[in-house]
């Protein structure tokens, strides 16, 4: 049954998605409408499935790969659901649904090893507060990383004054940097407050290779908003700095998964 | 009943002719009722506007409607020679057409569609319009709004100054905290700086090397003046800069500016350049966070909109077709059954 929840998910993303690439060429009007129906049904299905699974679980529904990149798949959609909407970014949607269908279709792929095993007991709460503020952070980073594609196929149509279609259908650049650079501290907060999180759940010696790349994750995306803050970092810069950090985070995720995924944890 | 149309427009009569039957907006509700109260006549509307002066009436018998309209004409203006007339379905065709853009100069401009409804409007105030007229009328306005919502007669800007509006925006966003400066004191940086005027831009600077004239321009604009030495001091604040100069060589290098672009990374800078020989050296579209379009750029732009544009008439006149086709019915039938989507018409 929950699985069948993250399936219709992923429909409703695939949906939003070809939705608004149909809408695009023929240029339908409420396009993007359509589109945040679709993403905000797929939304729901995963807040079913992980509101089922942690009470399956007695703990927030982070124990595995499987329910990591559904979690991370959820954040993305919850930031582009507030997001999306605060800066009237059209089109965010064509390029959100697809991320969180691949996020969600990698998740469906791993084997769920929590299935039917023995509710576990009250899990350490700094641990809890560590694995789902970090994963929040995943996710504005990567709805950051997706204003920077967005930010960087309208900066080369500029450049080159070759305008297609969707040209006109993209956001303006300006509010694109400022989307992706407002992503970036959302996602640098959220993992500081995860990380400091992380120290607290004790023992932290015994986990130095994550913490290593938790702070290098961290310092990556401080030299961002530190170079962007300081003007030595252009908004074009900025853009592929995101998207490129977005690919260590993802390697740097699943490095921290696999270690939680140890008995030892 | 028959509905006639006849008139000119720019397609036929140059404008030393359109200037003669020209009518004023406050003359205009007068001569519809004056044709309205005609015998062979029942209903007419007026529609003037700088490129076309057109009557629509409803008459009982097309022949005596535009005989009667004829002397009504010429005893008020002149003897109505060149006019085209048309009737039955191929007027309707023809309003439906002038509604939609398509018989405009610009392909798809929507200024015409105002026009109208003010012209029926101050028709239907005066007692010139009944039954036929405001039917067809408002089929018009649905039409109009049909047509602009299925296809994309309208979309993107077919002129230089709309275009380097349309790009400021998708750089920009609002443009209400834009600096604008205007180099030289031409008459297309001018429109151009009127046209960004008009979304709303903060503060216009204009430079010259004639500072009597950047006065003149910057007092015509609500802007400032300044000294052309000091242009280069004032371009940290600007968003938008207007290039128009007689200069025969560049104004503006990329090595100039980008030491400027290196203390303000965030804040884009939009570079329009409309002198021939150009003002702004074509490098500078390769720093961070410049938009370099010069007269060629903005001109293809337009070109490409108004080719995507021509592209959908073929769809326009499908829609237009379908609402002749259904409103010379109703007339046919003596406009006894009620026409779909009149309702929405007259919402809308």
């Amino acid at each position: 049954m929950d699985r069948l929840l993250l399936i219709a998910a992923s429909f409703c993303f695939l949906f939003g998605f070809a939705l608004s690439m149909h809408a695009l060429g023929a240029r339908v009007a409420h396009a993007s409408r359509a589109n945040f129906v679709a993403i905000l049904s797929g939304f729901i299905f995963q807040s079913a499935f992980l509101y089922l699974r942690g009470e399956q679980l007695g703990r927030c529904p982070l124990t595995n790969r499987f329910e990591v990149l559904t979690f991370l798949s959820w954040s993305l959609v919850l930031f582009y659901l507030l997001t999306g909407s605060t800066y009237r970014l059209s089109l965010l949607g064509l390029f959100t649904a697809p991320l969180a269908l691949i996020f969600q279709f990698a998740a469906l792929l791993f084997p769920d090893i929590s299935r039917g095993t023995v509710v576990k007991g009250p899990a350490n709460a700094w641990f809890e507060m560590h694995a789902a503020v970090s994963v929040l952070a995943y996710g504005a980073f990567a709805l950051a990383a997706i204003a920077g594609v967005m930010y960087l196929v309208q900066e080369r149509q500029l450049k080159t004054h070759h305008l297609t279609s969707f040209f006109h259908a993209l956001p303006p650049i300006h509010d694109l940097a400022v989307a992706n650079r407002r992503l970036i501290f959302c996602g640098f907060v959220l993992l500081s407050v995860g990380i400091a999180a992380g120290f607290g759940i004790g023992s932290w010696h015994s986990h130095l290779a994550k913490i290593a790349w938790s702070v290098g994750v961290w310092l990556l995306y401080g030299f961002i908003l530190t170079a962007e803050w300081r003007h030595r970092l252009s908004p074009r810069r900025g853009a592929w700095l995101s998207v490129a950090a977005l690919g260590v985070v993802i390697c740097t995720l699943w490095g921290i998964t696999f270690l939680t995924e140890r008995p030892s944890l | 009943m028959e509905i006639l149309c006849f008139g000119l427009s720019h397609h036929e009569a140059p404008v030393e002719l359109r200037e003669r039957f020209a009518i004023p907006e406050s003359r205009a509700a007068a001569t519809a009722w004056e044709l309205a109260k005609q015998d062979a006549l029942s209903e007419a509307v007026v529609v003037s506007t700088c490129n076309r002066v057109e009557f629509y009436i409803a008459t009982e018998s097309a022949a005596e409607g535009f005989a009667s309209a004829r002397r009504v004409i010429a005893a008020n203006f002149a003897e109505p020679e060149g006019f085209f007339r048309h009737a039955g379905p191929r007027s309707i065709r023809h309003l439906f057409n002038v509604v939609c853009g398509l018989d405009s100069m610009v392909l798809g401009e929507t200024e015409i569609l105002g026009q109208v409804k003010k012209a029926y409007g101050a028709a239907h105030e005066a007692g010139a319009t009944g039954r036929n007229l405001n039917k067809l009328f408002q089929r018009a306005f649905n039409v109009a709004k049909e047509v602009r919502t299925q296809t994309k007669i309208t979309r993107g800007a077919v002129s230089v100054g709309s275009v380097a509006v349309d790009l400021a925006e998708k750089i920009f966003g609002r443009l209400s905290e834009c600096h604008v400066m205007i180099l030289g004191a031409g008459e297309t940086a001018e429109m151009t700086a009127g046209a960004l005027q008009s979304r709303g831009v903060k503060t216009i600077f204009v430079a010259n090397r004639s500072y009597d004239r950047a006065a003149a321009l910057a007092e015509r604009m609500s802007g400032r003046a300044v000294r052309f030495d000091d242009w280069t001091r004032e371009i940290r604040a600007v968003d938008i800069l207007i290039g128009s100069t007689a200069a025969p060589h560049h104004v503006l290098t990329a090595a100039e500016l980008a030491p400027v672009m290196r203390t303000r990374a965030d804040r884009p800078l939009f570079c329009i350049d409309l002198a021939v020989p150009r003002d702004i050296e074509p490098a500078v579209n390769d720093l961070d966070g410049v938009y370099l379009y010069d007269i060629d750029h903005l001109q293809n732009v337009a070109a490409q909109s108004m080719a995507a544009r021509q592209q959908e008439i073929a769809l326009c006149e499908q829609i237009i077709e379908r609402h002749v086709g259904e409103f010379s019915e109703w007339l046919a039938a003596g406009g006894k059954p009620p026409l779909f989507g009149d309702a929405e018409a007259q919402r809308g």
